[in-house]
């Protein structure tokens, strides 16, 4: 069980020295209890107090690291229930799954798909993470055989499911430099895993079917020392596994329950009779908890939704996704094409590039690093002025692209429009445009036509 | 030692609005536990699916969703019951685009009438959006809420800015009103103060949070309808108590990534399964954070999200 703030407190320097960026040693120790500051930002604390302290200033869910090298990805580390809170860390892991009753090309062929489901997206990489592959045949022989095909067609990270320990334990030291999630296991077969975990260092997944019997099994994992665990606590039902994510991540943030801060693992792929109900399902256990989610699908067409929705939940609300300062040629516009400038606040950037896509005005669309900010809370930082709009403008290259000289600001900000004038040395004219997003189409329309 | 999971302690509860009336009545809220978290708290009523009709033929809608509607989108009355009737839709959404000067200058007598025999064809509740400038929204308003008194119809739309013209018809005539606000919890907590100091009563307030789809900034929706939800319910405030509504279809369907053919973006599949998925994951997202009605479109999307409520609840 963690310490409370105060028992940190105690094994504290007490020196009050603020170097760790809090004014007192109390306030530290509370941060340290809440898992939201790291230990090593004490200076001073001895290394037996550092020993005895190293569990409590660990995340209430556990860091897991599945695969290895570059394709590697991290999980846990989670600290809050809801995202306003702070954030969410470390975005969920999609896995698509192959059975080892498939044929060797038909296994080739799902793993070319999913290699191939990568999208760009607001300057990040999505992506599937992992293959799942499940011992389905009962042929062990068949397992190791997919294992292998699979192997030899993806760097991606491998989850193993299978009943049969002696396999996965062959396989395990065979592909132990690739770190495959061993599924898994339970309190029968706990012993054999501690084995296994040790000799390898893969992580395990533990089964169990309540939360008494997860228990008993993370309990003698911890124990032993073995910490890269992901908690399958799976009903294969949606209305039970809701509860169960809830449940999990419930007593491992707020009651600071090690026995079950851990990541977890949901099916999506057996919970669900046909693609669409799978993705739905993905999407809620997206929001609701889960680190790693399989999934039976490789169609794009609901890959990329989900994708997009892990992106959106996973966005630090304390860091506004930023949109790429830069020209947006929407359209192919033209010398006679109107010009519009606003700030790079995604959000802004989205609505308004959405809404002059439909008003069938080809456009330049001048996006402005203002790091992040909407256009009034940017003017308002002095973000948005018309000295450091100019500049932009300048530099841009906007003028390059067309001879057109007139500058659509936001309507929000018009009153720049004189002063903007000046500092672009009245060579361009600048128009207000509308308000809201939603007025854009009826304004470039009118604006066309006049 | 028996394991139990940690549960929230809930001081508050969703208020309950009645829409309908006689045979179409249903109520929305009455929440004691955040959304679906059934082993928490009593969630005595399903979020309401409604879906949309328009009052004319709309233009610019993929032809992914438009083929399902093509042969009734010229009589709103045919298409409302093909929505009830076929596609087993809770409560209807008219979604007034005519009365927008720039899209045929409706009068108020036309629209009310139009509303009421629209509701009159169905045994469901009604739920009436406008469209253009708030003056007018509110001129029309006023008469579609005395034309079709003592219905509890659902009428939207209040701002903070124009409020007290709809808000005093539907007290005046027994309807319900729908306050929206920029994603931003305070401004809907204002409005719902002058809502009720103007002598409106809760339980005749559905929140309309101003919803995205996904994609384009759904998080801020999902977050900012959680942080309504938890101050509703845990901490008990009351201005924050109203069941939210969200008119999301019009959002999902205009997007790119609904739009676009595969023939023009195959990374992306099949362009009618992605909108259904567009659609579907937007929706569960309003619900997951504290939706009460949502109103869609695509036919197929709303067949799935029904059957998973009916799974989570």
């Amino acid at each position: 069980m963690a310490l409370s703030g105060l028992e940190i407190f105690k094994k504290l320097p007490k020196t009050n020295c603020k170097e760790c960026g809090f004014p007192t040693c109390l306030a530290f120790a509370m941060q340290l209890a809440a898992g939201k500051v790291e230990l090593e930002k004490c200076p001073h604390i001895s290394e037996e107090a550092k020993e005895a302290l190293s569990e409590a200033s660990q995340p209430p869910i556990l860091k897991v690291e599945i695969g290895s090298g570059e394709d590697a990805f991290t999980i846990g580390e989670e600290n809050v229930l809801f995202r306003h809170e702070r954030t969410f860390i470390n975005p969920n892991g999609f896995a698509v799954t192959v059975k080892d009753d498939m044929a060797a090309q038909d296994i080739e062929k799902t793993i070319k798909e999913v290699e191939g489901l990568e999208y760009e997206r607001v300057g990040q990489t999505l992506k599937i993470e992992a293959v799942c592959i499940k011992g389905t045949s009962g042929d062990s022989q068949k397992f190791k055989q997919a294992v292998d095909t699979v192997a030899e067609n993806t760097k991606k990270p491998l989850i193993l499911v299978t009943e049969d320990i002696s396999v996965l334990e062959e396989l395990a030291s065979k592909l132990k430099d690739k770190k495959p999630l061993l599924h898994a296991a339970d309190s029968e077969n706990v012993d054999k895993f501690i084995e296994i975990a040790k000799a390898t260092g893969c992580p395990v997944a533990v089964r169990g079917k309540d939360f008494e019997d997860i228990s008993k099994v993370t309990e003698k994992m911890r124990a032993q020392g073995i910490k890269n665990l992901v908690i399958d606590i799976g009903q294969r039902d949606l209305k039970e596994d809701f509860f169960n994510q809830i449940a999990l991540r419930s007593a491992a943030i707020k009651k600071k329950n090690r026995l079950f801060g851990y990541p977890t693992i949901v099916f999506a792929d057996e919970m669900a009779k046909d693609p669409l109900r799978e993705t739905l399902a993905a999407s809620i256990f997206v929001a609701k908890y889960a680190s790693i989610i399989t999934l039976s699908t490789t169609s794009p067409q609901n890959i990329f939704p989900l994708m997009v929705f892990r992106q959106n939940i996973y966005t630090d609300p304390r860091q506004p996704m930023q949109a790429e300062e830069k020209i947006y040629a929407i359209g192919n516009p033209d010398e006679s094409s109107p010009v519009l400038i606003t700030t790079n606040f995604s959000l802004t950037y989205f609505i308004i590039s959405g809404e002059i896509e439909n008003s069938k005005v080809p456009c330049w669309l001048l996006v402005m690093n203002v790091e992040g900010q909407s256009v009034l809370t940017a003017w308002a930082a002095g973000k948005f002025i018309p000295e450091l709009i100019a500049q932009y403008i300048k530099k841009s290259g906007i003028e390059e692209k067309t001879g057109n000289r007139e500058l659509i600001i936001p309507g929000y900000v018009a009153q720049l429009q004189g002063e903007l004038e000046d500092e672009l040395e009245g060579k361009w004219k600048v128009i207000v445009g509308p308000r809201e997003a939603g007025e854009v189409p009826k304004f470039l329309k009118e604006h066309a036509s006049a | 030692m028996s394991f139990q999971a940690p549960k929230n302690e809930y001081t508050g509860q969703i208020a309950k609005v009645t829409l309908g009336r006689d045979g179409s009545q249903l109520a929305v809220g009455g929440d004691k536990a955040l959304p679906f978290y059934t082993f928490e708290g009593e969630i005595p009523y399903r979020p309401v699916v409604a879906m949309e009709v328009y009052d004319s033929k709309p233009g610019n809608w993929p032809q992914t969703v438009s083929g399902y509607f093509s042969d009734v989108w010229d009589d709103p009355v045919k298409w409302a019951q093909k929505c009830v009737g076929q596609y087993s839709a809770d409560a209807i959404c008219l979604q007034l685009k005519s009365i927008n000067p720039d899209a045929g200058d409706m009068g108020p007598q036309d629209a009310g009438e139009l509303v009421k025999k629209v509701r009159e064809s169905v045994e469901v509740p009604v739920i009436v959006y406008g469209d253009g400038p708030l003056e007018k929204i509110a001129e029309v308003m006023k008469k579609v809420a005395e034309i079709n008194q003592n219905t509890n119809l659902l009428i939207g739309w209040v701002e903070e800015d124009n409020y007290k013209t709809i808000a005093a018809a539907c007290m005046g005539y027994d309807n319900n009103v729908i306050s929206l606000n920029p994603l931003d919890v305070n401004i809907a907590k204002q409005l719902n103060i002058l809502l009720t100091q103007l002598g409106l009563s809760s339980d005749r307030i559905v929140m309309d949070p101003s919803t995205t789809a996904l994609g384009y900034g759904i998080e801020y929706c999902y977050s900012s309808m959680e942080r309504l939800k938890i101050a509703a319910l845990l901490q008990d405030d009351k201005m924050t108590q109203m069941p939210m509504i969200c008119n999301i279809a019009p959002e999902v369907w205009k997007v790119k990534e609904v739009k676009e053919s595969q023939e023009d973006y195959p990374q992306w599949g099949d362009q009618e399964e992605r909108g259904i998925n567009w659609e579907t994951i937007s929706v569960m997202c309003t619900l997951l954070s504290g939706a009460n009605i949502v109103v869609m479109r695509h036919p197929r999307a709303v067949e799935i999200i029904k059957e998973t409520i009916e799974k989570l609840l």
